[in-house]
């Protein structure tokens, strides 16, 4: 069965169109990789999936869990199981990491046990949440903060952007054992994550629809090898936009 | 005394600079008096009310206390362990008392600035005079409640608090009204002076009726080495209140304060500032002030810093989080330099709750309503009172229980 299945989806935020044509069926389970250069909508087809609002779903649908959540607010698609691990979090004033924590787990010990296993000393249960995080610190949050929502589907945006090398190998251990048994969609942009993370698939994001899927660590290497221009020459690519240019004149 | 009275008389009629205009003729002098006694024994709807602005009955929770009912004090102790290092009675006890109060006395707060102040002399109903002495450490706060349970009385206090050479205090006041009472006027003059090397924390907690018009008028002088930090609550509805405290930071090295949280609600008008004069070297001023409007709520948040000497420095700081269209935040941020080394700055941001943060709360399973409870919660957050831990999980309890259930 498919935790997540977007059929056909296009979005468009304050009337204009950032991602169509998509298609990606996530079988429980299974990590998959959303590669992708900068701007072509990887974070807005998570939060599309998530539910925020300005990303408007103008035609398809999304399935999670075979439910149809296309409509569905925030809180009730995370309710049923989603979670994300943003890039950029807003910090907010007043609002304690703790304060978050107390609220998703009833059993302090536990609360004790997850700061432990991302090494935040419990000084910063009291500090307001994202407010002067590192970039390091930001991740680990997310990820903590993921841990303690129990949610078996985990989507994660660029947990390695930002971070330094030593605590890229703690957040990708984090990460790598807090996929163990669920599903995820994981964005990165340069793959670093993936000396850790093992995925099941990867797809690509260029032009705004996804042009290929396949073998995370072949899709990896190609790019890295040639960069995202090998990708633009796609026939999938090439054919859309030859679709695009000619489309007005119909 | 007399020559305030003639100054005062001539005020009588003077509007103050800011804020509606009162009659404040319109309000009734009638009340009972009420017996002194210990506030355990106060009625158990006054307690109550009491409690919600700070004021507890518990002796190991606070080190002395006053309590005046309408125009009549019940109380006014210093718990035996703390004899000899507060003094805790009634202006008009102390006036008796120490004939040297007669310096203090409309010294930083003048007597002919508006008609409020003016009827603070003519009508004249007792208020506190609470004294740190010299080299004094207060570890436990001292408290003093200013509570009307008379419908459209006028309450006219003038209070006088001396933080003594090298003593260190804490100080709740509270003030506020019967759930009976919807009108009426609050005249509160307090006088502060923080000598050298003292340190004073005064935190205010208002709790008012929507019906009630409240006008207090205060200033501090702070002398070398003196810190005064000055902590301002109010959240619940107010017909009309206006303020706009006065700190001068007159010592070597003095430093202030003002740190204060407003909710307004309702038809709340509420006009509110701090000013910070630094008149020597070394001083240091901080305003703060955290306001919410919701429903028709009107607030003004005002800040005046003036820099009148070389090596001082002030900082001034407005968030305004608007909950309603019908409410208004108007932040009026004011800085006058008069030395060339004086380094003032403020920063003011006003607008309504930010939807990323709303939707980062719902993802991870809060819901839109708790998500906004959670945010302006945290908006509320007294920790930037900088009160003891004690003290300050006390005010949060409060702020929960009064401000967040309105939410």
């Amino acid at each position: 069965m498919n935790i997540l299945e977007l059929q056909n989806v296009a979005i468009e935020v304050s009337g204009k169109k950032i991602l169509e044509d998509i298609n990606l069926e996530i079988p429980e389970g299974e990590v998959h990789v959303l590669f992708g250069p900068n701007g072509s909508g990887k974070s807005s087809l998570l939060m599309t999936v998530l539910g925020i609002p300005s990303y408007k779903v103008t035609s398809g649908s999304i399935l999670f869990k075979g439910k149809d959540v296309t409509h569905m607010p925030i809180n009730e698609r995370v309710k049923l199981g989603m979670s994300v691990a943003f890039q950029n979090p807003p910090a907010i004033r007043g609002v304690k990491l703790g304060g978050i924590l107390d609220y998703l787990v009833t059993d302090k010990q536990e609360i004790g046990a997850l700061m432990e296993k991302v090494k935040f000393p419990p000084e910063f249960l009291e500090r307001d949440v994202n407010l002067g995080f590192s970039g390091g610190e930001v991740k680990k949050s997310e990820v903590l903060q993921i841990l303690a929502q129990k949610g078996d589907f985990v989507m994660l945006d660029e947990p390695d952007s930002g971070v330094d090398v030593e605590n890229l190998k703690v957040v990708g251990n984090l990460i790598n054992s807090l996929l163990s048994e669920k599903s995820a969609l994981l964005i990165t942009h340069q793959g670093h994550i993936l000396r850790y993370v093992n995925a099941d698939k990867a797809h690509v994001l260029i032009k705004s629809t996804i042009a290929c899927s396949g073998e995370p660590v072949n899709i990896l290497t190609q790019i890295l090898n040639e960069g995202y221009g090998w990708c633009m020459k796609c026939p999938k690519i090439t054919n859309l936009q030859q679709k695009q240019k000619i489309s007005p004149l119909h | 005394m007399s020559k305030d009275h003639e100054s005062a008389t001539k005020a009588k009629d003077k509007p103050a600079a800011l804020g509606p205009d009162i009659n404040v003729n319109k309000f009734t002098r009638e009340t009972k008096s009420w017996e002194s006694c210990p506030i355990s024994q106060l009625p158990e709807d006054v307690l109550r009310r009491a409690y919600e602005v700070g004021i507890v009955p518990e002796k190991e929770s606070r080190s002395g206390t006053f309590f005046q009912l309408d125009h009549s004090v019940t109380s006014r102790v210093v718990q035996s362990m703390f004899e000899g290092k507060a003094e805790v009675m009634s202006t008009a006890d102390a006036m008796k008392k120490y004939n040297w109060l007669k310096d203090y006395w409309w010294k930083v707060v003048k007597v002919d600035a508006d008609k409020y102040t003016s009827l603070a002399e003519t009508k004249w109903d007792q208020g506190y005079f609470i004294r740190i002495l010299e080299d004094q450490k207060v570890m436990l706060p001292l408290q003093a409640c200013l509570f009307i349970s008379t419908n459209n009385l006028d309450q006219n206090v003038h209070n006088i608090i001396i933080a003594e050479a090298g003593s260190e205090s804490q100080l709740i006041t509270g003030c506020t009204t019967h759930p009976n009472v919807n009108s009426g006027l609050h005249v509160g003059i307090s006088e502060f002076f923080v000598k050298e090397d003292a340190k004073l924390t005064f935190t205010m907690i208002h709790n008012w009726a929507e019906g009630f018009d409240v006008r207090p008028r205060s200033a501090a002088m702070i002398e070398d080495n003196g810190v005064f930090v000055s902590n301002y609550l109010c959240f619940k509805p107010v017909k009309s209140l206006q303020m706009y405290p006065t700190a001068y930071c007159k010592g070597v090295n003095s430093r202030v304060s003002f740190n204060s949280i407003l909710y307004g609600m309702k038809d709340s008008y509420i006009d509110t500032g701090a000013k910070v004069v630094l008149q020597n070297e070394g001083t240091r001023g901080q305003v703060v002030a955290r306001t919410i409007a919701t429903d028709n709520a009107q607030i003004y948040a005002r800040g005046f810093l003036q820099g009148e000497h070389d090596a001082s420095k002030a900082h001034l700081e407005c968030r305004g989080l608007l909950l309603s269209d019908n409410a208004q935040i108007y932040a009026i941020p004011e800085l006058l330099a008069k030395a060339k080394g004086s380094d003032l700055s403020h920063e003011a941001a006003v607008g309504k709750i930010s939807e990323e943060q709303v939707q980062y709360l719902m993802a991870r399973g809060f819901t839109e309503d708790e998500a906004t409870a959670l945010i302006v919660r945290g908006f509320m957050d007294v920790s930037i009172f900088g009160l003891p831990k004690n003290l300050e999980n006390e005010i949060r309890r409060m702020v929960d229980i009064t401000a967040i259930k309105a939410l």
